[in-house]
């Protein structure tokens, strides 16, 4: 079968299918949900790959993270109406134990961050990182223009800083910061480097409640430390607390994934003593990775027993449909054997009706299917509060739409060859 | 007149098997016809004369016996290739008409041309011109429905001759026809016998018959009159 035959078969099927308009359309209903489902299916399976790519990105699927957590229910421990000093969190101690105690760590990673007032050239809420030079070699970053916080400024405690490319947009416009003086808590640094962060991640400090940050400043650690101390002051409702805490964060990095498994509960062991009271979080990307990919699993399995469903009675429906119209033109069947026709030629034509059926099914289909993970997802988001990431890729529309043209004329050979065994003298008579 | 013919059965039987019964419709029968002549079948219902007439269209095959049409045999022909017989070298003009209501009046006459792989835009100037033949070229698009059954059957005839049939088949062609339209058909058929066709009419007509150059009257699966028009002259005279 060539191209223009195929052409015109294909004209003769759309004319053949146009004389029973809403018998054809709902024949189609099936394989459109079908494809709706498929393509939601490949979506959410797609949109959590995606997820997971950034988490592994962001993370890393070899790093544990642990997170300083103010412990639950300390706030009024201390007395209501009275001040007091809240000390909670990881230690310099914690790391160096983790890093004598657990087997398979690469490096670690300390920060510190604290959300702080810009004072000067402008007012500006911003996050102040407090971190080693590794912290660039860890996570990804790039310059935009100067230079990252060095050894040498960890070990000089220099009062130079690092900006975010958003807070130096805030502050000086399109002007080069560089070598200007930003007064942050009352303590002045030098701007040394504009950078973009590929990934936010690791978002406000522990205390939370934090008011709208406008950018990040990096300053070495060992500065953080001496300049802007260990204390923090927060006011709320009359009163107002101090609190203690030395770290913030610690990205631990491991050999291998294998050393990831392990190290947990190794990790909360060798604290285990040290913190009595719950006031770290151990985060293993992994895990959130694996717990992701079930997640996935599981839509991907009710997706797809729906579009298996939705497909077989889509079948079903088209197989029904063309018994009947073979049925009712058994005559014309019969005048086309007598003028020549094969029996394959027959099939063909039968099977070309479905084909166009099928195609026109799934091309409905997919105009609602692209759009429908989308509302899939914002139903979830709605009901469950879950926000499930989508993404509907141009492969993955093919495919939909190839199993929903697939499905129609695999139900469609049956009909067809039925068609074709027909007696020619039988179908002539007919009436 | 043996080798010259254009169809030529021999000892031709058909046997129906019933299951318990074995209903034989055609006995021994023998038949030689000409290129160019006009025959015209005539015989009461259940004389075999419509089985004859499937076997000789290439529909059905014999039971025993042999079967040659333009010197090819066709008796033991698989489907496909007397599917090509059928497309290639036979006209049928049918009772019913028989015209597919969804396509237009060309391409109803194009359908045979289909089937051997050609596309109506290559050969729609031999459709029209066929349609013209049948007096039809203000109505080529038109659909079978809007058309009267006279205009149909012209359809029908222009149609079996798409693809230049060694002979045509007809069954009753006027049989759904008031007479003076059935004389109209029956004038194109004269027509295409003058223009040196092959036709092979199954009929009930004296009136038909009566145009024919043969007539074969068969009784009971056999032939029990075979008169040409020259022996009905000299009878007559």
């Amino acid at each position: 079968m060539n191209l223009p035959m195929l052409l015109r078969g294909a004209r003769a099927g759309v004319a053949s299918l146009l004389l029973h308009k809403t018998r054809s359309l709902l024949t189609m209903l099936g394989i459109i949900f079908g494809v709706c489902s498929v393509i939601a299916m490949l979506a959410i399976g797609e949109g959590a790959s995606f997820e997971a790519q950034e988490r592994i990105r962001q993370k890393g699927a070899r790093n544990i993270i642990l997170r300083s957590k103010k412990p639950a229910g300390d706030a009024t421990a201390g007395g209501a109406k009275r001040s007091y000093i809240a000390d909670y969190g990881l230690k310099y101690a914690d790391m160096e134990r983790i890093r004598r105690s657990v087997p398979g760590i690469v490096r670690i990673l300390p920060q510190r961050i604290e959300p702080k007032r810009v004072r000067f050239p402008k007012h500006a809420e911003c996050e102040v990182v407090g971190t080693p030079p590794l912290y660039r070699e860890m996570t990804s970053t790039e310059m935009v223009e100067g230079r990252f916080l060095t050894d040498w400024d960890e070990r000089e405690q220099k009062n130079v800083c690092v900006l975010t490319e958003d807070l130096a947009r805030t502050l000086y416009g399109h002007v080069s910061p560089l070598g200007e003086e930003i007064r942050v808590a009352n303590r002045a640094f030098t701007v040394v480097g504009v950078m973009r962060e590929l990934s936010r991640v690791y978002h406000t400090a522990a205390g939370g409640g934090a008011p709208a940050s406008e950018g990040r400043v990096f300053v070495s650690l060992h500065t953080f430390r001496t300049h802007l101390g260990e204390q923090n002051v927060r006011r709320s409702a009359g009163s107002f607390q101090v609190e203690r805490v030395q770290l913030s964060f610690l990205t631990i990095e491991f050999a291998s994934e294998n050393d990831v498994a392990r190290a947990a509960p190794l990790i909360r062991h060798a604290l285990a003593d040290l913190h009595k009271k719950q006031d770290f979080v151990v985060e293993v990307p992994l895990d959130e990775l694996r717990a992701l990919e079930a997640t996935k699993r599981l839509f991907s399995f009710v997706l797809g027993s729906i579009a298996a469903i939705s497909l077989l009675v889509g079948g079903i429906g088209i197989m029904n449909l063309m018994l009947a119209t073979v049925t009712e033109r058994t005559r014309e069947i019969g005048v086309r054997r007598a003028l020549g026709a094969k029996k394959r030629q027959i099939v063909e034509q039968f099977l070309m009706e479905t084909g166009v059926l099928s195609v026109a099914g799934g091309l409905i289909g997919v105009v609602v299917g692209v759009f429908f993970p989308y509302f899939l997802s914002w139903a979830i988001h709605a009901i469950s509060g879950h926000a499930y990431r989508v993404v509907v890729t141009p492969w993955s529309v093919l495919l939909a739409l190839g199993i929903s043209v697939a499905t129609g004329i695999a139900f469609g050979v049956y009909p067809a060859r039925r068609a074709a065994n027909l007696d020619p003298i039988e179908a002539l008579r007919y009436s | 007149m043996a080798s010259g013919a254009i169809i030529r059965i021999e000892q031709l039987t058909k046997t129906y098997d019933l299951g318990e019964v074995q209903l034989t419709v055609l006995r021994s029968l023998s038949l030689s016809i000409s290129p160019g002549s006009f025959v015209a079948i005539m015989g009461a219902s259940g004389s075999g004369k419509s089985t004859l007439l499937n076997i000789l269209g290439c529909l059905d095959r014999p039971t025993s016996g042999r079967y040659v049409l333009a010197g090819m045999d066709v008796s033991d022909m698989g489907d496909d290739e007397l599917s090509d017989m059928r497309g290639q070298r036979i006209g049928f003009v049918f009772q019913q008409y028989n015209l597919i209501d969804q396509l237009s009046v060309v391409e109803n006459i194009h359908v045979p041309l289909a089937y051997q792989g050609l596309g109506l835009s290559e050969c729609r100037d031999r459709c029209e011109a066929l349609a013209h033949r049948v007096g039809l070229s203000d109505r080529l698009g038109h659909r079978p429905k809007q058309l009267s059954g006279g205009q149909q059957q012209r359809v029908a005839l222009a149609r079996s001759l798409a693809n230049d049939p060694v002979m045509i088949l007809a069954d009753e062609p006027t049989g759904n026809l008031d007479s003076s339209t059935g004389r109209e058909i029956l004038d194109l058929f004269s027509e295409l016998h003058a223009q040196g066709k092959t036709i092979v009419m199954v009929t009930h007509g004296d009136e038909v018959a009566a145009r024919a150059t043969r007539v074969v009257q068969m009784s009971d699966g056999r032939i029990v009159r075979d008169v040409s028009r020259a022996q009905r002259e000299m009878a007559g005279a």
